[in-house]
């Protein structure tokens, strides 16, 4: 029995229940650290969690651990329109696994005991919080079942139904009265090596449901008084070392039975846990579409398409961590780049070259984890991995250092890239001069693309991206950020051609300063794009 | 058997007649300090390595008494050849295994208060050895043993599991064990007391909880109640309950209470000295093992009359070990010396093995006179009366002239040990001093190495030394001929051909250089 919310044939890898947290919880690559951080997911995050740090943590995990077919992302799509349609639930929902939990916490103050004698006793406590969560989840079910047309949610309803019905319930209730152990622990035993007690089996006494006269009976025909010898060891009250040696014998007696409760417990609350963590993931879906639609930024549910279509298009892709920090709506771009294998994003500085990357990235994350995208429309290939490689601010001077800085982390990537991952690089291989640099972005991006994975490129290394430019039109984009001739920025990338290198140019303003102040801006535009070049980029 | 007037049996370490005499012997080095080569030649390691987790068996004297005679190396030869059948030494396992816990068994009735528990644990004890001994007699009896050393065990302990005393300790363990077995009894434990009874059989009624929680269950947890406190001895509660049983149940507790009067010490010493002394083997075998699965072959070596010595794809045990653990490739190379030759002289690249050449002959030579087989593919090698060993300390070389004048002295101090019988191991002698002077040295000292005609091995700097006597056989360390900077660690027979490899071992460090540019532009 398991909610199955978030996948339809298994369960979140990680659900922050404290025995699975050793056993499976998976480290986060190296490279999904990298793509959090280049991407800036925190802010992102943060909107998901509205203060809720647990909501943070599972969202930030799903992110950073997309799906990858098409037809698990649509399962969660489903369950995500549900949970828009019908909010409460959800958020009742993820509250009633945490303060299942909490509860079961607050038995123990934190500490699962160790004793047998001391599992017995708190189990039963925490069994009757449980008892309580139980018929919660079963009212919520019985009420809600029929407004919810995701087959994730369909199944999950008709499960607490079935496992939790009234019979359950009445078991339960059973063994609390049992597991109080009124008239002492029975067990039979024999003698193990060193002629210590062993294979301790626990005997139920009698049923506890007997009448006053029933009891009497049992009393008077009591084994003492039939034949059967009984001697017995009696402790004087205050001889502690003699009670706590007496409460050792029970331990060992109740072992095999502790054993089994504490198992119980441990699978109760593995259910609320799993509840927890799968709910929590769209209460942070929620907050989110809650706080971008109150930003008047417009969402949409994304097709995801199989990596062989090479579906990669949207109108009004935005990035959604960018409109968060500012607080209004932000310029948006269109995309067009189905079939291609490599797209080259060149221009202006502080033309929104970087933040069109992260808008693609986010929006891959964000379908592939089932999530509404921020697009007007959009639809992608899900791709096995997402990488990002970023120039880092912090090390700006270029030294030789810088490069092999640069290219260990490509070297870490290229460890980890498959056939069917996404690329994003962003002003990578600028650590050196511009034909060297040049050579190196192509030798990389010709035997990445050929192996089968798509690239997008910001870039200044005009060699390269004109060398692309020229030989291969076919499954190369180019985009271009848009400079007024005046030199204000649009934040608008358009399809363009790369530009030349402005170098002579600028060199012979520096050197000639003044000299020719008419051939400015304006003629470095003129020589750099040709009606030919803008044609052959479009699609 | 075991009645004093022949209280020691056959010995699979010693061949003589006269096993006490041998044993004495070992004993008498036991408390000794290893052989003074043991540290040069890395033995130390091979043996520390060897023994490693049988401490309680005190192994390394075995290892530091080198045989004398052919014979007693033979003798050693064919029990481990019987040994090395998978079945026969699973069987010696688990005696040794069984008598490990008869011995923790009795460590622990010694530290018990309760006298209930501190007898049961003698019984166990014997049963115990009974059916250990029981076992390893009737596996000898029915193993093809072609040893003379686990042929006189066979025999010797078919007569001692017939005789009267052993026959009647195993019939009694049994009997008592099979009524301590039997008894059942019932608990009702309150918070206050503990009632007791004859016990009935039944099923587990606290199982009902797990069937109702299973449609939670998605996998096994690990078990999480612990309730045996760390120490094995009993609480004074369970002292309680276990005294009322002896009340229900009289008859069973009152043989158990004679059973230690009737039976002392019934552990015989022959067999205990076997059950020390065959580790000896199962450690080397273990060892060997190790190296086997990496495809390095261990061989019997045959022990010549002559100084004649052949060995064919030998390796240092010490640094192949090391090698193996970290995945590395193990080098083997052969030596031979024939006729009138008798002394190794090494030269050649530096860090091209030459020192490992040395402790390689040194330990095969040891090993092979310990009665082991040694890390070799095939070996003929003679036996010594003493391994004398001088290697250069490196912790001196402040004081050069004090230096030079130990080694003198210390050379001296071997060369008055040393016999014709004797092999001697010099390494880097005479590096502190001019070349004329090592050179003016190295052939002294040689030639009175040959007067004495011992075999020896001589590791030098020093080429010409190579070339100075036809009992002198130059060993020169060799680097790959297509590139020179690579050291192949095969150390050859030829001429001494003075390749200097200084300036070499720098362009290795431009090199990888170059690679980590080539490999930051693909």
């Amino acid at each position: 029995m398991r909610p199955r919310l978030l996948h339809h044939d298994r369960d979140l890898a990680f659900d922050g229940a404290p025995a699975s947290r050793k056993r499976r919880a998976p480290e986060v690559p190296h490279s999904a650290r990298v793509l959090a951080q280049d991407l800036e997911l925190d802010t992102l995050v943060a909107a998901m969690a509205r203060g809720d740090p647990f909501v943070g943590d599972v969202c930030e995990r799903i992110l950073l651990d997309p799906l990858v077919d098409p037809a698990s992302i649509r399962y969660r799509q489903q369950v995500l329109r549900d949970c828009l349609a019908h909010p409460d639930v959800v958020r009742q929902l993820y509250a009633l696994a945490s303060s299942s939990i909490e509860r079961a916490r607050k038995v123990s103050w934190g500490f699962m005991p160790r004793r047998p004698e001391a599992i017995v006793r708190h189990s039963h406590d925490v069994f009757h919080t449980f008892l309580a969560s139980f018929r919660l989840l079963r009212r919520l079910a019985d009420e809600h079942a029929e407004h919810f047309a995701a087959p994730g949610f369909t199944a999950f309803f008709a499960t607490i139904r079935r496992e939790l019905d009234d019979a359950f319930l009445a078991e339960v209730e059973q063994h609390l009265h049992e597991l109080r152990f009124e008239e002492g622990v029975w067990s039979s035993a024999r003698l193990g090596s060193g002629n210590r007690g062993s294979d301790y089996v626990l005997r139920r006494p009698a049923r506890p449901d007997l009448s006053a006269w029933a009891r009497l009976w049992r009393w008077w025909r009591r084994p003492s008084r039939n034949g059967v010898t009984t001697l017995t060891y009696r402790l004087h009250p205050r001889d502690e070392v003699g009670l706590r040696a007496l409460s050792e014998v029970r331990d060992r007696a109740l072992e095999g039975f502790a054993n089994v409760l504490a198992q119980a417990t441990d699978h109760v609350l593995g259910y609320f846990h799993a509840l927890r963590a799968e709910t929590a993931f769209y209460v942070g879906c929620l907050n989110l579409s809650e706080r971008l639609r109150e930003l008047g930024a417009t969402t949409c549910m994304p097709e995801p398409r199989a990596w062989q279509e090479g579906a990669r298009a949207g109108a009004g892709l935005f990035d959604p961590c960018l409109t968060l920090r500012v607080g209004h709506p932000v310029v948006d771009n269109d995309l067009a780049a189905d079939g291609a294998g490599l797209v080259i994003i060149t221009g202006a500085n502080q033309g929104g070259k970087t933040t069109f990357l992260r808008s693609v990235g986010l929006a891959q994350l964000m379908m592939q984890s089932g999530l509404f995208v921020a697009a007007r429309s959009y639809r992608a290939s899900a791709a096995t991995g997402v990488f990002t490689h970023f120039k880092r601010e912090e090390d700006a001077t270029m030294t030789s250092g810088k490069l092999d800085e640069e290219l260990a982390r490509m070297s870490l990537i290229a460890d980890a890239l498959t056939p069917g991952s996404l690329l994003l690089l962003n002003e990578s291989f600028a650590a050196t001069n511009e034909r060297e640099g040049s050579e190196i972005a192509r030798q990389i991006v010709q035997a990445v693309t050929e192996a089968g994975a798509q690239v997008c490129f910001v870039t200044h290394l005009t060699d390269f991206a004109r060398d692309r430019f020229e030989r291969d039109r076919r499954t190369t984009r180019f985009l271009r950020a848009e400079r007024q001739p005046d030199g204000t920025r649009t934040f608008k990338l358009r399809a363009g051609a790369p530009e030349r290198t402005s170098h002579g140019v600028d060199l012979y303003l520096t050197i000639f300063d003044g000299d020719d102040a008419s051939a400015g801006p304006a003629a470095q535009d003129g020589a750099a794009t040709t009606k030919a070049e803008q044609t052959g980029s479009t699609k | 058997m075991a009645d004093g007037e022949n209280v020691t049996g056959p010995s699979v370490l010693h061949h003589e007649a006269d096993v006490p005499r041998a044993r004495e012997r070992e004993q008498a080095r036991e408390r000794a300090e290893a052989p003074a080569c043991f540290g040069d030649l890395h033995l130390d390691q091979v043996i520390a390595t060897i023994t490693k987790g049988r401490d309680a068996y005190r192994l390394r004297p075995f290892f530091h008494v080198p045989l004398a005679d052919a014979d007693a190396v033979a003798y050693r030869h064919e029990v481990f050849r019987d040994l090395a059948d998978e079945a026969l030494r699973a069987h010696v396992e688990a005696f040794a295994g069984a008598m490990r816990s008869l011995r923790e068994c009795s460590a622990q009735a010694g530290v018990l208060r309760d006298a209930n528990q501190r007898r049961r644990l003698r019984l166990d004890a014997a049963s115990t050895y009974c059916t250990a001994v029981t076992r390893l007699a009737r596996a000898l009896h029915h193993a093809e043993l072609h040893s003379r050393g686990l042929r006189r065990l066979a025999s010797y302990l078919r007569v001692y599991v017939a005789s009267d005393p052993f026959t009647a300790l195993q019939a009694e363990t049994a009997r008592i064990g099979r009524q301590l077995d039997a008894v059942r009894y019932d608990l009702t434990l309150y918070p206050d007391r503990v009632a007791v009874r004859k016990g009935t059989d039944g099923a587990d009624d606290g199982a009902g909880v797990g069937r109702t929680f299973a449609r939670f269950a998605e996998q096994p947890t690990a078990p999480r109640a612990a309730a045996v406190p760390p120490s094995f001895a009993m609480n004074m509660v369970e002292s309680a309950i276990l005294e009322r049983l002896t009340r229900l149940y009289p008859e069973v507790f009152v043989d158990l209470e004679t059973f230690a009067e009737r039976h002392g010490d019934y552990l015989d010493p022959t067999v205990t000295a076997f059950d020390r002394e065959v580790q000896f083997y199962l450690a080397y075998l273990d060892y060997m093992a190790r190296f086997e699965d990496a495809g390095l072959g261990f061989c019997f070596p045959a022990v010549s009359s002559d100084k004649a010595v052949r060995v064919t794809g030998a390796f240092d045990a010490a640094l192949a070990h090391a090698l193996l653990e970290e995945g590395g490739m193990v080098v083997c190379n052969d030596f031979h010396l024939s006729g009138e030759e008798r002394i190794f002289l090494v030269t050649g690249a530096n860090q091209g093995g030459k020192t490992t050449f040395a402790r390689m002959v040194g330990q095969v030579h040891f090993l092979a006179s310990l009665g082991c087989p040694v890390p070799a593919s095939r070996a003929e090698v003679c036996l010594f009366d003493e391994l004398l060993t001088h290697f250069e300390k490196v912790e001196d070389l402040d004081l050069l002239r004090g230096k030079l004048q130990d080694e003198l002295l210390r050379l001296h101090e071997l060369l008055e040990r040393a016999t014709p019988r004797s092999i001697l191991i010099v390494n880097e002698v005479f590096a502190s001093t001019t070349a004329d002077d090592a050179r003016y040295l190295g052939r002294r000292v040689l030639n009175r190495l040959l007067k004495l005609g011992l075999v020896g091995v001589w590791v030098t700097f020093v080429e010409e030394l190579a070339s100075f006597d036809p009992r002198i056989v130059s060993v020169v360390s060799t680097v790959d001929p297509a590139n020179a900077l690579r050291r192949t660690f095969k150390l050859l027979r030829r001429p001494a051909d003075g390749h200097a490899h200084a300036l070499a071992i720098a362009k290795a460090h431009r090199l990888t250089y170059d690679e980590l540019r080539s490999r930051l532009r693909s």
